[in-house]
């Protein structure tokens, strides 16, 4: 199934198709994660730890299976007729992708110069380093970002995954600056995400932005809860339930009043 | 003198044939000439359908009431032990005669079956026994004592080593007890052209062949055109008593519906075939709607409750079966296949407002599993028509899909499905259906030099059992290659006895009536567990495979350390296996001589047999368990297909169509969530897997949309579901009618699940 056309492409450097990658897996039928039928790869390691996460599999750095971009291209040509039929394309997810951006970006690269649509969901952690190496060329290589903001709240934040929110927001502002097409994701978790007045401040952050196309609330969902006991440990969610239809509602309504069209 | 019969004839049928196009089908029988030349592309969306009416909606109760009280019952309603049907045995039945349109039942009663002892007494006796009625004696007599049947014919010339291969399992379903079927009457003749036309047809093709010497074809074709014309007679006759005079086309769309019904009426009144088909019958009939339509004759709300009616009666239809047939083919089926839209060979869509009114009875009559909605897939099918299939799929899990776009290379454009995966163009090919060769127990006889790892019997010929510490890929290959090459002689011999003797003791004259004199043959045969024999394989030459021996020396278990490429990852290391063994086996089939020189062909297709044939298998190198169900069809195995559905679909793709022309079945299983947020996304993306699918040359596909817990739900209240249909490997099935092991394997197959 490799690409006829793989061996021409224009790779620049030398060794850069020859960078691995750590994937943790595939989802050839994503229908949730960015525009149309999307090639869903699932990178390796993060340095959150959501409670609420639904891939707590996906967090170690040193784990998963070393893809070179060549092998994962050719994983993904073959998608190709379901992308066209569909708009639809590759999205690389996590894990947090930012971690891998060197070999995000010469794969995306790639991707691209075979007409395939890129996007990538993050969480937004991007190092300082990142803005001064390859983030304006790996974002030059993404069509659409998924940019998850978690909590408005540091402390919040802080409390929820483990680390601050400041490289995600400073992520969020720079995606603007450059205008790169967005949708912003938040999970509403009762008890961690719902209180209004933190919505409030998610709608203020959101609303001056002209990059943002669409905003998708996730209701936590308790689906992921069996990977956490794969690793001896509990979710500290556990227990608690999916948020009910009226709280979603309510959520939705009130960054309506923002201007904000949302999903859920 | 031909031209001048010609001639007359048509102007006999000025009336009948007023406003169509003519052309060749005018003077000889050619049904696609006429809709080729006829029918009226239909772009539009389907809002202009119309809902069930008043009329409808009453029929339809009384209907779902008498199914109620046949669930209930497990088994027949009722039944006639007394008189062995045949096209005018019973007298005319209804569900309701003031009300009904569309009439015409199997006996004189709704649901109630009959006996057809032609293909064995057997299965008949069997049923009497099991389902509390005792068959006449005086029918027992005439069968035992002076009419030899099928059954009987098969098992008088059966050798030695087809009877080991059907006990230990390795060939079975075979249609040795039990009308074949899978045979499809062009229906649509009697309607265009009236009986009296096609027995003179009929009567030419007899007198043309005229042989100077007669041999044994020979005699055997004469007779079997004198049958025919019986048969044609006998539908006319039939006709007659509902009031209907046949022998003349029809004139309108009332009567080209009731004239096709009747014909099809006809074989399933002198047939119990394990899949009677319906052909292609709707736009076929969208001619005669269009015509009355435009007319003012009718009205949209008209058409559609004739379409209805019709459906009614084909979700009607019933044999009387034997338990251990459903354990086989649960559910009951009889795969009355409509196929649906696909495109001409000039390139334009065969979608009409019919085709759309067909599948809009799974709205106006709810889900079913019969008639089996087949629509034949082209990616230059009109986008509103594709939306409108996937939304149905979503909403009624009641449709499967075949790649147009590859079938119309073989049989052209006017092909019918039978059953599940088989094309036939229609009235111009039958097929000699020879259910299926289990391929897995095919490979652990190459490593028990032929025992059986179950009973320990020598069923294959005797080899050493492999006595390889750890397997050797090269070396099981090339036993395996022995071992196919047996299998499939014996398996042809089987058939070929088979069909012998099902040509001649139980022949289905009514439906080869409606086929042309010189017709193309298959013989198809087929193949089950064809995932497990690729990752065993795989398991052998990516990982390390210890065979396990019992006390006997017989392989019994296989220790299998390492990973493997599993099949249904989209991983050519292991799908080229697969494909390989299935270019393999037919070439073993090929070489082998077949009866009435048939053209081998093969399947990929379990139906619901994958649960039995698991049972029936030893553990396998793969890690598969003794008795664990197979994949159904050419599904990849439970949980296995790790990277999504969109992996597992060009895994199947790949097996190659060229070398298992009597198709290659798929069946998906997704939770609605999976599909998309939005109604609108999930109709965009069950549209996308399906062009893409079948443009990387997928053969067919089932799609079930449904969620895991519906499902659970219903197998713990099945009252509350009688109408839950899935499907499963090639047709549809009432979920609550399956075996409780059965229901489970449903629930068990993957469910492709990502969130």
């Amino acid at each position: 199934m490799s690409s006829p056309k793989f061996s021409s492409l224009p790779t620049r450097s030398s060794d850069a198709s020859h960078i691995l990658g750590r994937v943790h897996s595939f989802e050839s039928f994503g229908t949730v994660d960015g525009p149309g039928t999307r090639f869903v790869v699932f990178l390796q390691g993060c340095m959150f730890r959501c409670k609420y996460c639904h891939n707590r599999d996906t967090w170690p750095v040193e784990e998963g299976y070393l893809y070179s971009v060549e092998e994962l291209v050719n994983e993904i040509l073959p998608y190709t007729p379901f992308f066209d039929a569909s708009n639809g394309g590759v999205t690389v997810s996590g894990g947090e992708p930012l971690l891998q951006s060197k070999f995000l970006c010469v794969l995306f690269k790639i991707l691209q110069f075979q007409g395939i649509h890129t996007c990538i969901d993050t969480n937004g952690y991007a190092q300082e380093n990142l803005y001064e190496i390859e983030l304006e060329k790996l974002m030059s290589h993404t069509d659409l970002v998924l940019l998850d903001i978690k909590q408005m709240d540091d402390q919040k934040h802080i409390e929820l995954t483990g680390v601050s929110n400041t490289n995600t927001l400073k992520f969020a502002r720079y995606l603007n600056d450059i205008n790169k097409k967005t949708w912003i994701r938040y999970v509403v978790v009762p008890g961690h995400t719902d209180e209004m007045e933190d919505v409030c401040k998610l709608a203020e952050f959101i609303a001056p932005m002209k990059n943002v196309e669409k905003v998708e609330l996730l209701p936590y969902h308790r689906l992921g809860e069996h990977k956490w006991k794969s690793y001896n440990e509990t979710s500290e969610l556990e227990g608690i339930n999916p948020p009910t239809a009226e709280k979603m509602q309510a959520i939705q309504s009130l960054l309506m009043g923002y201007d904000i069209q949302s999903t859920w | 003198m031909e031209n001048t019969h010609a001639v007359n004839q048509f102007n006999q049928h000025m009336r009948e044939w007023q406003g169509f196009a003519q052309g060749e089908w005018n003077q000889t029988v050619s049904v696609r000439d006429f809709i080729i030349k006829n029918y009226a592309v239909y772009e539009g969306d389907s809002s202009f359908l119309k809902g069930p009416t008043e009329r409808t909606n009453t029929i339809w109760k009384q209907v779902l009431d008498l199914m109620k009280q046949e669930n209930a019952k497990e088994g027949p309603l009722d039944f006639d032990p007394d008189k062995p049907s045949s096209i005018t045995s019973h007298p005319p039945g209804y569900i309701d005669k003031e009300h009904e349109i569309i009439v015409g039942l199997q006996t004189d009663a709704p649901l109630k079956r009959s006996i057809m002892p032609l293909g064995g007494l057997k299965l008949v006796k069997r049923s009497c026994d099991v389902y509390g009625k005792q068959l006449n004696p005086h029918v027992e007599e005439i069968f035992d004592q002076f009419r030899k049947t099928h059954n009987q014919g098969v098992f008088d010339v059966y050798t030695q080593d087809i009877f080991a291969c059907r006990k230990a399992g390795i060939i079975t379903g075979l249609p040795d007890g039990y009308g074949r079927g899978r045979i499809i009457g062009d229906y649509r003749r009697v309607a265009l052209y009236g009986i009296d036309w096609l027995i003179n047809e009929k009567i030419k093709e007899k007198a043309e062949l005229n042989p100077d010497d007669i041999d044994s074809p020979a005699i055997r074709l004469l007779e079997e055109l004198s049958e025919q014309i019986r048969a044609l007679a006998s539908m006319k006759e039939m006709a007659a008593e509902y009031g209907f005079d046949i022998s003349r086309p029809a004139s309108n769309a009332f009567e080209a519906i009731q004239w096709t019904y009747f014909a099809f009426l006809a074989s399933v009144k002198s047939q119990n075939g394990a899949a009677m088909s319906f052909g292609r019958v709707s736009t076929f009939l969208d001619i005669y709607i269009e015509r009355d339509l435009q007319k003012e004759e009718i009205t949209e709300e008209q058409a559609q409750e004739m379409i209805d009616d019709l459906v009614i009666k084909l979700r009607m239809i019933r044999f009387l079966r034997t338990p251990e047939y459903d354990e086989l083919f649960s559910g009951d089926p009889t795969w009355v296949t409509e196929s649906i839209a696909g495109m001409t060979e000039d390139g334009r869509a065969l979608v009409t407002k019919t085709s759309y009114r067909m599948l809009h009875t799974l709205y106006n009559l709810g889900p079913s599993p019969e008639p089996n909605l087949t629509v034949l897939w082209s990616q230059r099918l009109p986008e509103n028509f594709k939306h409108f299939c996937a939304q149905a799929s979503i909403d009624t899990s009641s449709i499967q899909y075949e790649n147009d776009d590859l079938m119309r290379s073989y049989w052209g454009d006017d092909y019918s499905i039978a059953c599940c995966v088989s094309a036939m163009r229609t009235g111009k090919q039958m097929q000699f259906f020879g259910a299926r060769c289990n391929l897995a127990k095919g490979l652990l006889y190459a490593i028990n030099g032929g025992r059986d790892e179950i009973s320990g019997v020598q069923v294959g010929p005797v080899m050493d059992v492999m006595d390889d510490e750890v397997l050797d890929f090269d070396k099981v290959m090339e036993r395996f290659e022995i071992y196919m090459n047996w299998v499939a002689a014996t398996y042809i011999k089987a058939l070929n006895i088979i069909h012998y003797m099902h040509d001649r003791y139980c022949y289905e004259s009514a439906l080869m009536a409606l086929h042309d004199r010189d017709i193309l043959r298959t013989m198809a045969c087929g193949i089950a567990g064809l995932s497990i024999v690729a990752d065993s394989l795989s398991a052998i030459k990516h990982a390390s495979v210890r065979p396990i021996k019992n006390d006997e020396g017989i392989v019994v278990g296989y220790q299998t350390e390492g990973d493997f490429p599993k099949y249904g990852n989209n991983d050519s290391r292991v799908d080229d296996i697969a494909a390989s063994m299935v270019t393999k086996f037919m070439e073993c089939l090929r070489s082998h001589r077949t009866y009435r020189s048939s053209v081998a062909t093969q399947s990929v297709l379990t139906i619901t047999s994958n649960v039995v044939y698991g049972k029936k298998t030893g553990s396998t190198p793969d890690g598969r368990n003794t008795g664990e169900a197979f994949a159904p069809g050419a599904n990849p195995m439970h949980g296995r297909d790790e990277k999504g559905a969109l992996a597992s679909l060009l895994s199947v793709a790949k097996l190659p169509y060229e070398d298992a022309q009597d198709g290659i079945s798929y069946t998906m299983s997704i939770v609605p969530d999976a599909l998309g947020k939005d109604k609108q996304t999930k109709v965009t993306n069950l549209t996308s897997l399906l062009d893409g699918y079948f443009e990387a040359s997928g053969h067919h596909i089932n799609v079930n949309v449904l969620n895991r817990d519906t499902l659970i739900d219903a197998m713990e209240h099945p009252e509350e579901y009688p109408q839950l249909t899935v499907r499963v490997s090639g047709y549809a099935v009432n979920f609550v009618k399956l075996t409780k092991e059965q229901q489970l394997e449903v629930i068990n197959r993957t469910f492709h699940n990502s969130m």
